[in-house]
């Protein structure tokens, strides 16, 4: 065993992918087999910070931290809430007909064999960037661009518009160069999104509101 | 291809983002609890983020997508919160009205 160790390099990336991959999918898994809401609130967390594990692995170090800070810190807070709200004698644990658990297992796993056997039949997603040991940190470094694409401005996209410029034939005008620059970003989206989340939030909380005016208005209405 | 050794692939996050998908969508089927259903929507939200963020990572691809997979990969993240808090929103107002958080009573809307 300690020969094989010595002999080929152990690949940590792979390794931790593995650690991680399994974490994720285990209480994934566990999610869907146990009729328990609370454990189920409990595995999800595992599962969703075991996946930002999966994104920090992968070089996306900016959005492994909020997953991290949104979905676990935030969002499953928020569903922990839900559960502890809900969660009545009957309700914690609520087991499901079998009838349903056959079919549900014979079309989620028709579409997991579909899913993985898809994944692995393309030749170039297979084997990792054989490359991928002389990248530096300086590579994968994406958090300024990130911001930067979030304003409006695609540092990353440069150098299509110096390629685009060094073989075009007439000179490019202001609006094609802002395109091939691909300086529209991603400000819309954000604009787009965080209106978004303002309305949601209003909405949130006229839905989930406390309703004890009705019956005081019955009592008004009867007092006329 | 022995994991221990080789490089991983875009193709094993997608593996791991495929069971994740999966799961979540027969949680979404079988779950009777409201929150159950929810939490099946956040697995397969998380699913479709693993495959964004495999795609646009440089580590893994030397062609990849680039910034945008790990853009929208934020963009889901920010709409599953949003998403969350409404649904959580209904889901208690559910409970207040019907007493019960089982989606098999609410059949109100029944022709």
């Amino acid at each position: 065993m300690m020969s094989l160790l010595a002999a080929t390099a152990i690949n940590w990336h792979s390794i931790f992918f593995l650690l991680f991959a399994l974490v994720a999918c285990f209480f994934a898994l566990a999610v869907l087999f146990t009729s328990n809401i609370v454990r189920m609130a409990f595995y999800l967390i595992l599962s969703l910070g075991a996946t930002a594990g999966l994104f920090f692995l992968a070089g996306a170090a900016f959005v492994g931290a909020m997953q991290l800070m949104i979905y676990v810190g935030g969002t499953l807070v928020l569903l922990v809430f839900g559960v502890m709200l809900t969660a009545q004698q009957s309700f914690i644990s609520m087991k499901t007909k079998g009838g349903d658990w056959i079919l549900a297992a014979a079309a989620g796993g028709t579409m997991l064999v579909l899913l993985i056997s898809i994944a692995f039949r393309v030749e170039d997603w297979r084997a990792g960037r054989p490359d991928g040991d002389q990248l530096t940190a300086a590579d994968v470094e994406d958090t300024t661009r990130i911001g930067a694409a979030f304003i409006g401005v695609r540092t990353d996209k440069l150098d299509v518009y110096d390629d685009a410029a060094k073989d075009g034939e007439s000179e490019p005008d202001a609006a094609g160069q802002l395109t091939l620059q691909g300086m529209s970003g991603y400000l819309l989206p954000f604009e787009i999104v965080s209106i978004h989340l303002l309305v949601v939030l209003i909405g949130a909380a006229y839905l989930a509101r406390a309703k004890k005016r009705a019956p005081a208005r019955s009592a008004s209405t009867t007092q006329r | 291809m022995n994991l221990l050794t080789d490089p991983i692939g875009v193709s094993h996050y997608l593996a791991v983002g495929a069971v994740l998908f999966v799961t979540g969508a027969v949680c979404m089927a079988t779950k009777r609890n409201a929150l159950g259903v929810l939490m099946g929507i956040e697995l397969v939200l998380n699913g479709a983020n693993i495959n964004f963020v495999a795609f646009g990572s440089k580590l893994l691809r030397s062609d990849s997508f680039g910034l945008d997979g790990q853009l929208f990969a934020l963009f889901v993240i920010v709409l599953a919160a949003a998403e969350a808090a409404v649904a959580l929103a209904i889901a208690l107002n559910f409970y207040n009205n019907h007493t019960t958080i089982d989606v098999d009573r609410a059949d109100d809307l029944k022709g």
